[in-house]
């Protein structure tokens, strides 16, 4: 069964405060040479039968629609994997 | 006046909103997020708490729940919306007000009575205020930090479209202390403060003449009674 991956990541240009307190304990437990952390999302969206660029597009539209909000996140992976037609875009 | 107040799946203050709705002189309607039925309502609150868990983000799923598309159109339309809290997450889903809502930048969730200045009265929400007037309502949340590119908080100055600020301390990182906007028209009103709470004598914050008698929330409720023309 083909997978869709789409990851999304705050703007770099913004705060992210959950990645932050992640980073933050890190320093705390020693990992010091990890200079910072920032924490997005994976959505793997499970699709019957083969991808195709209808289904692709129509993904890659619901990525920034509704998986990410542009307006604080980026979309920066869309990916196929496991199809027998694999596309695979950015 | 019919005041309808939508409950999601994971509101919280949905009962709040309403009484503070009957306090002020008007008729609450319970709404429900999986209709497409406005039931007749003059105005409307979304309200605060958590919908949907605060999966996906805070609001994003309430935000194309079956109600909301008839709420768009709506206030499109010039009907009252109040936004409170996860009601304010829903309305800048829904891009009826600009910019985005990010976890507090200290990363703690905060609960307290918060000081904010009445920036604009030019509102179905607001009209009851004075302009520059100092109000004291609770305010509590985990993702509460106002977020928008430069040019849109320009935007926003420029056009007299910041409704609330933070006074005395920024509680969750807000860009130019922004708590709360409105819209250009004037009908559609967001704030991450929560002025249901603030509405009785004995429940709301202590003021300087008594404990809890703070109602500074009660003038939300009562400015979209006189704005009923908007609709």
């Amino acid at each position: 069964m083909p997978t869709i991956v789409v990851e999304v990541m705050p703007k770099a240009e913004l705060l992210d405060p959950a990645g932050k307190a992640v980073a933050g304990a890190l320093h705390r437990l020693g990992h010091t040479r990890i200079s910072d952390v920032r924490l997005g999302k994976r959505f793997e969206l499970h699709v019957d039968g083969d991808v195709d660029a209808e289904l692709l597009a129509d993904v890659e539209k619901v990525a920034s629609d509704m998986l990410a909000n542009t307006v604080i996140e980026d979309v920066v992976t869309v990916e196929v994997q496991g199809s027998s037609v694999a596309g695979e875009t950015h | 006046m019919r005041v309808g107040v939508i409950t999601f799946p994971g509101s919280l203050d949905d009962r709040d909103a309403m009484r503070a709705i009957r306090l002020a002189g008007a008729e609450p309607v319970a709404l429900w997020h999986g209709e497409h039925d406005l039931h007749g309502v003059d105005a409307i609150v979304l309200p605060g708490g958590f919908s949907y868990g605060d999966y996906l983000r805070c609001g994003a799923i309430a935000a194309r729940s079956p109600i909301m598309a008839e709420v768009v159109d709506a206030a499109n339309g010039g009907m009252p919306v109040l936004g409170i809290c996860n009601g304010f997450q829903i309305l800048v889903e829904t891009h009826l007000l600009p910019g985005g809502l990010i976890r507090n930048d200290h990363g703690d969730f905060i609960r307290r009575d918060q000081r904010l200045r009445v920036e604009s009265t030019d509102s179905a929400w607001t009209n009851g205020f004075t302009a520059g007037q100092e109000i004291t309502i609770p305010l509590k949340n985990g993702e509460g930090g106002y977020i928008a590119d430069e040019s849109t908080l320009d935007r926003l100055e420029g056009e007299g479209l910041v409704a609330f600020r933070y006074l005395d301390v920024n509680p969750n990182g807000s860009l130019r202390d922004i708590a709360g906007l409105r819209n250009e028209r004037g009908n559609v009103v967001g704030l991450m403060p929560h002025p249901e709470h603030a509405v009785e004598p004995g429940f709301g914050p202590d003021t300087r003449d008594a404990m809890r008698s703070g109602v500074d929330g009660l003038t939300f409720f009562t400015s979209v009674l006189k704005s009923s023309v908007l609709s």
